[in-house]
């Protein structure tokens, strides 16, 4: 019948193009939550190493964010925005609930990095004049980046696949378009599988990169 | 060149120097030896401004290094150190690891940077590893690196804290001829060591750390060959055993 099929159609080549421009927008969200957390959550790592008390206070509310489920973090700050008087779109509200939560892991990436690094190190960059910076710069950065840059890519890895909770809020990205989809086609199986392979397709070079460029760091 | 009168130094509740008077003049050697805890690497620290003091003052070069106004960046430069753990960067080639400091510190042309830390390395014996990284060497090379370092800032003194207590015994000898050449070159040095042989050898006064305080302190040949204070007399026993 004519109304059946404008209720359910197959899954067409129009609906890949639809799904691509999903990933996108899943891969736009998770770049810009990855690099601006990044940024943040490396200057909340110096912040942790530089004293007990910073690392006391700072760590605790890390903790927090790290240990509330994702999802649960997007329904209270996208509902609890406007009551502060923030009018958020999802993309906005669901971004920067990302960067919050990555820049959370990235902390302790950064710390762990400082750390590995160790003060005798530094203290030997001191004693050869180099300033705070310098030492943080040429010395701090390139030895603390190879010891944790597995761990970093890990969190970057993670941010991309969780930014699909980001869909609950309403934003079309990979997953909500998964679940337009579905509903329409009813070919779940389908649809899944070629979500699932473009999530793939936007890890694996990354996973790809990273592994090069630690072997190169390793020669 | 260095002068300290009445430095005192604690940690938290610790004290670890307890008026420390000394003069170090220009081309001297000066050994440092007492037993663990008796706050001679601390001394190190101290005149290198890595740690703060409570009481008394540090003249390095007529610049008092703990005076408030005191860059010591710029301090540092004209005192290279050399640590118990030589500490190389591992991300960095034998020669970029000379030559960092001179670029960004001493802000030269890379160019340049390059030529004094090529001429320090062969001048510490590794000018055939300019290339290799840190961990392709053994100890007592990359303490000799350490050196080669240092030397590249062109201090005016140096401050060996421990430098071969770190080393595999039958490497010690290649960092000590080092220090040695150093000394030889008439270049200032404070070494903090459990050397005696290279203390009484090199040295023109050895200072004895006990408990904070110098102890005593004489030529090598009167502290070693006769020794006043009880508490050295009893150190030189135990060491010699």
């Amino acid at each position: 019948m004519e109304s059946s099929s404008t209720y359910f159609s197959g899954f067409s080549l129009n609906d890949l193009w639809y799904l691509g421009e999903a990933a996108l927008r899943t891969l736009w969200i998770s770049v810009l939550a990855i690099s601006i957390g990044s940024v943040i959550g490396i200057f909340l790592g110096l912040a942790l190493s530089v004293s007990r008390v910073v690392a006391f206070t700072l760590g605790t509310i890390l903790d927090i964010f790290r240990s509330v489920p994702l999802i649960i973090q997007l329904v209270l700050f996208f509902n609890f925005a406007p009551i502060i008087g923030l009018r958020l779109n999802p993309f906005e509200a669901g971004l920067i609930v990302l960067i919050v939560y990555t820049s959370c892991y990235v902390a302790n990436v950064a710390r762990g990095g400082i750390e590995a690094v160790g003060q005798p190190m530094r203290r030997a960059a001191r004693s050869l004049g180099m300033n705070y910076w310098q030492d943080l710069r040429y010395v701090v950065w390139p030895i603390g980046l190879r010891a944790v840059f597995p761990a970093w890519v890990g969190v970057a890895l993670g941010v991309l696949k969780d930014s699909a909770l980001v869909s609950i809020l309403g934003y079309v990205e990979l997953l909500k378009a998964s679940q337009i989809l579905m509903t329409r086609t009813q070919e779940a199986i389908l649809i899944l599988s070629i979500a699932g392979a473009f999530y793939f397709a936007l890890s694996y070079p990354i996973s790809y990169y990273a592994t090069r460029l630690e072997q190169r760091w390793s020669q | 060149m260095i002068k300290i009168s009445n430095l005192y130094k604690s940690y938290d509740d610790l004290e670890v120097l307890k008026g420390i008077n000394l003069n170090v003049s220009k081309g001297e050697v000066l050994s440092v030896i007492g037993s663990s805890g008796s706050g001679k690497s601390t001394l190190l620290y101290c005149i290198n401004g890595l740690e703060p003091i409570q009481q008394g003052q540090i003249i390095v070069d007529d610049i008092d290094v703990h005076a408030s106004d005191t860059n010591l960046n710029s301090v540092r430069q004209n005192m290279g150190m050399v640590f118990q753990q030589w500490n190389s960067f591992p991300h960095l080639t034998v020669l970029e690891n000379v030559a960092l400091a001179p670029r960004i510190v001493s802000k030269l042309p890379k160019a340049q940077a390059l030529e004094i830390a090529e001429k320090q390395l062969r001048h510490v014996g590794l000018g055939d590893k300019l290339s290799k990284y840190p961990s392709a060497l053994s100890g007592g090379q990359q303490q000799r690196l350490a050196i080669a370092r240092a030397l590249a800032m062109e201090p005016k003194c140096m401050l060996f804290d421990e430098a071969t207590s770190a080393l595999d015994p039958e490497l010690v000898g290649e960092v000590l001829d080092t220090i040695r050449l150093l000394a030889e070159e008439g270049m200032t040095m404070i070494c903090v060591t459990h050397e005696m042989g290279f203390a009484r050898e090199v040295s023109d006064r050895v200072a004895f750390f006990h408990e904070g305080v110098i102890e005593e302190i004489n030529q090598p040949e009167e502290l070693f060959g006769a020794p006043k204070s009880v508490y050295l007399q009893k150190f030189l026993s135990k060491v010699k055993k």
